[in-house]
């Protein structure tokens, strides 16, 4: 050998042995530095979970009447595996399916598409499950389709019939709480990513929305789950475990089935009375909460859908109707997620306010027509002038100067546009103290926060809006540069950082950008009603398992006090009902037995409707009764539903009548829906509950 | 003076059979055979035995296979090996008429996309391009040994004819097309070339032209669609699910899992559930990884390290050039289709159909292995003093 031969073959020796060395490393890597990794890969290749579905447990009213239950209901359902490998990917088969079933084509199109599959805006109705499952087309076939596509698997391919739990909301007494309750659907791919910490099975339903979402762990149960061994044809070659569903625990809440429809209805009539006034009356909310724990006893938004459309399948026209503008976005909850100027309910923390800055509520105020604020007039309601009157009056007739005057002054006491470093801000402090500018808290999903406008917040606005403001002529859109608007403009643009006279004067009645939920303003006056206690609003009551144990207890929880005397709340309380006896409610309140304290509100809302017609104002009335001894807080809100009193107070009034069965100017107690107060104690579950008829 | 693993004892004459063999390379073959035949088995039986078919269909061809293939090993050490160069041309020429045959259509049939088999009466098989390894190895160590007396290393002349010879059979098989053959025989002839003591301008110009051919051919499109796809799939193994990225996956998965000890010897559910498609051929060693865990599995790698070694200690004691280069082509061969097999096996290397050595079920893979072992023995017997 020479010498080259010798050095190649070391070379070439050196390099083979490196390739083992490779080997070694990597068959190391896989069996004993990654082993776990792939052994639960190959667990999850080679097992099948083949799922029962639990039970979903009841949703009753604090009576025990069941407001969402279950039914069996017959499914005919898609398989698209099946279908894709079609030659027209099951077009033909699904229209035949459709015209079998009386449904239309685009609709069970809709429903059998994965939402991943159609354009971001017409994906309402589309499957949120995943390929691999039986997708339903109906929940509700008649029986005699159903067998037909059993029986002639030929024509329908790919398409099965089989009979599922449907969950069903009855509708007793009239209730419809559709954004309450919410709705129960199918896993979407992020639910079984585990991310959120929950593992799901594939064919479990879980809730979606409203009691249903927020209590779904309680109400979903455990399904049955046999695990089986197979092999790459999916052949079974061993069982590995076989558990029997959990059926899911029942969920109490506070609600009262006849109290919650009386609601809906007080709304809707108070919605339709404002369209015959002539306003636009597009929305609106009521709620009425028990002042002494905050339990929701009913709540209702308007426009409303029937909650049971999403387990009928949504046709397409469905689905766009629940976000449609034309039919006032029925799928939003006016009550949690509505923001609104509070307007003149809002003159009860103004006069927190005042008290805290060291006026006398027991003094005389002038209510002028008008009050100067730098350069601008700022008009009374209705530009009217109602001399020197107490603050109590003031509070009843909802005089506005009055609190210019305070605002202003309080302003400029502050400093004005160049403020103190230790400004007082009694208005802001006052509407902080009554958490304005935090959520309630209510065990429902997706609740707005109001706005409180004050230094921070305008500062941060300004921030994000100043380039616009101050470039206004070259970033506004043409129609936009009136000369009013540049003024304005010019006006954000130079001290939009700062808190002006013109804010804290429109803060002190509501308005500007002050925005608050209807459920808000009903915590914020129950609060005043109980004393200064913030209760934190519930819907649940408790959870209770099937075999009736009491699983969780929902205790209400105090947030905190209004930071004002008793003495102000004691006033506060007395002027409210004095509105309500001689002031801006007294009309609607007349012949009423049962004494009512409350607030109008009458907001000004600023822009256009789509259709180019200038905003209605909100109506908005907050109350609570009995007067003398508070126990229920009422508030009704319709949006461009004009004057407060003539459209909400009057749709509060009927809520109260059902509340304390005042038929005429008499009331029955044996007719109230509580003759002893909310129920303490938590009712028999069952299916069969019937409600209660006096 | 006892043998040790690294040095080979020298056996002036075979005196009987077995004698003059060298004992830890016949003994790592015999392991890695029976280890092979329970993989088999392990592989096959179930799957057979769930269809209704005799369980032991697989392990009964394979193990006729192992007998044939000891047989034709035997074979190789009767004669002198030197005397073999006299059938080179015949056995290079056969293989390039093999070839040339599974290109036909009607005569060659495709597996997994590639021509490489002609089918013979009564089910069998059988693959030119194994016969072709052994072909250009002993034609290349002839031309590369043989040379004129007033030099000791090979000419350009001879350099050219060595790859003149080899390129045939490589571009046929190119045709098939069988990438990972083409691989592993080119990989065996510029070891060959290099360690023959050619110039090394010769060596590095390969170098060069394997570089370049190999990036050319992905550029190009020489790569049929799937050799593209399966290089695609080694890249991106969610690329393809269905096809050789879902075979990627699963085999890694399944060596993964047998975790240190392994699930037991008939007792993987991987293998059980035939999720890895070809486990008894190209995906043997996923059944190892699965049922005998890292202990088992390291320890066929090491059976496999003794017979490179012994391998190379018997092309280091030879004193002829023509054994030595014998001896080269069949452990690059065998060394480059071990890294070849499980580097695919293992998630290393792109999908390449090539079986694993000694192991994998197959006839035609097995006759070359072993025919290549009867060679190493061959050498060893007849090492000069």
């Amino acid at each position: 050998m020479n010498q080259r031969t010798r050095l190649s073959m070391l070379v070439t020796q050196t390099l083979i042995l490196s390739l083992m060395l490779a080997l070694f490393g990597r068959l190391f890597y896989l069996q004993v530095g990654a082993g776990a990794k792939y052994r639960d890969a190959a667990l999850s290749i080679q097992s099948r979970d083949i799922v029962t579905p639990a039970t979903r447990g009841l949703i009753v009213d604090s009576s025990g009447v069941p407001l969402a239950l279950n039914r069996v209901g017959l499914a005919v359902t898609v398989d698209r595996s099946t279908l894709d490998k079609q030659k027209d990917q099951g077009a033909a088969v699904l229209k035949r399916t459709s015209k079998l079933l009386g449904l239309k084509y685009a609709d069970v199109f809709r429903r059998t598409r994965l939402c991943g599959e159609l354009p971001k805006a017409n994906q309402s109705g589309c499957w949120t499950g995943t390929r691999y499952q039986p997708i339903p087309i109906t929940k509700d076939a008649d029986p005699n389709k159903a067998l037909q596509i059993v029986e002639r698997s030929d024509l329908f391919p790919g398409i099965d019939s089989m009979p599922v739990a449907v969950r069903n909301y009855p509708g007793l007494a009239g209730v419809n709480a559709a954004h309450e309750l919410g709705y129960v659907g199918p896993l979407t791919e992020a639910d079984l990513s585990g991310l959120n910490g929950t593992r799901y099975f594939r064919s479990e339903s879980v809730g979606k929305a409203g009691l249903e979402l927020q209590y779904d762990t309680y109400l979903r149960g455990k399904p049955g789950i046999k695990t089986v061994i197979v092999d790459r044809k999916e052949s079974v070659t061993s069982e590995s475990r076989n558990t029997l569903p959990i059926p899911g625990s029942h969920l109490v809440t506070s609600l009262d089935a006849r109290l919650q429809a009386s609601t809906e209805s007080a709304l809707a009539d108070a919605v339709l009375r404002a369209r015959a006034s002539g306003y636009r009356a597009d929305s609106g909310a009521a709620i009425v909460m028990d002042v002494k724990t905050g339990r929701i006893l009913s709540i209702a938004s308007y426009p409303t859908y029937d909650p049971n459309i999403w387990e009928k399948g949504l046709t397409v026209q469905q689905a766009k109707d629940l976000f449609s503008d034309a039919k006032g976005v029925p799928a939003l909850s006016r009550a949690l997620q509505g923001q609104y100027a509070p307007a003149s309910t809002f003159k009860a923390v103004s006069v927190v306010a005042a008290a805290a800055a060291g006026y006398n509520l027991n003094a005389t105020y002038s209510c002028p027509a008008s009050v100067k604020v730098g350069n601008r007039d700022f008009q009374n309601f209705e530009s009217k002038s109602q001399g020197t009157i107490s603050m109590k009056q003031a509070i009843a007739i909802s005089c506005d100067t009055i609190w210019y005057q305070i605002a202003f002054d309080q302003w400029l006491k502050d400093g004005g546009l160049f403020p103190k470093s230790n400004a007082k801000d009694y208005f802001f402090t006052a509407a902080r103290s009554f958490q304005m500018a935090q959520k309630t808290g209510i065990d429902l999903p997706s609740e707005s926060v109001g706005r409180v406008p004050d230094r921070q917040w305008r500062l941060d606005w300004y921030k994000q809006n100043k380039n616009y403001f101050c470039n206004y002529s070259t970033r506004a859109k043409k129609s936009q540069l009136t000369p009013f608007l540049i003024a304005l403009a010019h006006e954000n643009c130079l001290d939009g950082d700062k808190i002006r006279g013109g804010d804290a004067v429109n803060f002190s009645i509501g308005q500007g950008d002050t925005v608050i939920t209807p459920l808000k303003l009903t915590q914020m006056y129950a609060a005043i009603a109980n004393g200064g206690t913030i209760w934190q609003p519930t819907v649940g009551r408790a959870v209770v398992g099937t075999n009736g144990k009491v699983i969780k207890e929902i205790t209400p929880v105090a947030l905190g006090k209004i930071g004002a005397s008793s003495s102000t709340i004691a006033f506060l309380q007395d002027a409210l009902h004095q509105v309500v006896v001689s002031g801006t409610a007294a009309g609607s309140f007349i012949g009423f037995p049962v004494p009512v304290s409350g607030k109008t509100g009458t907001a000004e809302v600023f822009g256009l409707n789509t259709n180019g017609t200038k905003k209605d104002n909100t109506s908005w009335f907050a109350s609570f009764a009995p007067s003398n001894k508070p126990r229920y807080a009422v508030v009704m809100m319709v949006s461009q539903g004009g004057f407060g009193a003539s459209t909400s107070a009057v749709g509060v009034r009927k809520i109260y009548q059902t509340l304390f069965g005042v038929t005429g100017s008499t009331v029955d107690p044996t007719k109230a829906i509580y003759p002893s107060g909310p129920p303490k104690g938590l009712p028999v579950i069952s299916p069969t509950t019937k409600v209660k008829t006096q | 003076m006892s043998s040790s693993l690294f040095t080979a004892r020298r056996r002036p004459t075979r005196l009987s059979w077995m004698q003059g063999f060298d004992p830890f390379l016949t003994v790592a073959v015999g392991g890695l055979l029976i280890i092979g035949t329970l993989l088999v088995y392990a592989a096959t039986k179930n799957w057979y035995a769930s269809v209704g078919l005799d369980p032991q269909y697989y392990v009964k061809r394979h193990f006729i296979n192992i007998l044939i293939g000891i047989f034709l090993a035997f074979g190789t050490t009767l004669i002198d090996y030197r005397l073999l160069r006299a059938y080179t041309p015949i056995v290079w020429g056969l293989s390039v008429l093999g070839l040339i045959a599974v290109l036909i259509p009607g005569v060659g049939s495709t597996v997994n996309g590639a021509k490489a088999w002609i089918s013979l009466p009564g089910g069998f098989q059988i693959q030119p391009a194994e016969l072709a390894k052994i072909a250009i190895i002993i034609g290349l160590s002839m031309i590369l040994s043989e040379r004129a007396h007033d030099r000791d290393d090979p000419s350009h002349k001879d350099v050219a004819k060595a790859l003149a010879i080899s390129a045939i059979p490589i571009v046929l098989i190119l045709l098939q097309p069988d990438m990972g053959t083409v691989f592993i025989i080119s990989a065996s002839v510029v070891a060959m070339i290099a360690v023959s003591g050619a110039p090394s301008r010769w060596i590095a110009g390969l170098l060069i032209v394997a570089l370049v051919g190999g990036f050319a051919a992905v550029k190009v499109g020489v790569l049929s669609d799937y050799q593209v796809k399966r290089l695609q799939s080694f890249v991106d193994p969610t690329a393809d699910p269905q096809s050789s990225g879902y075979q990627l996956r699963q085999s890694r998965i399944t060596v993964g899992s047998g975790g240190l000890i392994g699930k037991g010897l008939f007792n993987g559910p991987q293998t059980n559930g035939r999720f890895v498609p070809e486990q008894q051929t190209d995906f043997i060693f996923t059944v190892a990884g699965e049922e005998l865990g890292f202990l088992g599995s390291s320890f066929i790698l090491l059976l496999f390290l003794i017979i490179l070694l012994r391998a190379f200690a018997i092309a280091r004691r030879t004193q002829d050039p023509f054994g030595r280069m014998v001896c080269v082509g069949v452990i690059a061969w065998f060394a480059f289709q071990l890294f070849e097999n499980l580097g695919m096996t293992m998630g290393l290397m792109p999908m390449t159909g090539v079986p694993l050595p000694f192991m994998s079920y197959g006839g035609s893979s097995m006759f070359a292995n072993m025919i290549g072992v009867g060679l190493l023995q061959n050498i060893h017997a007849r090492q000069r003093g």
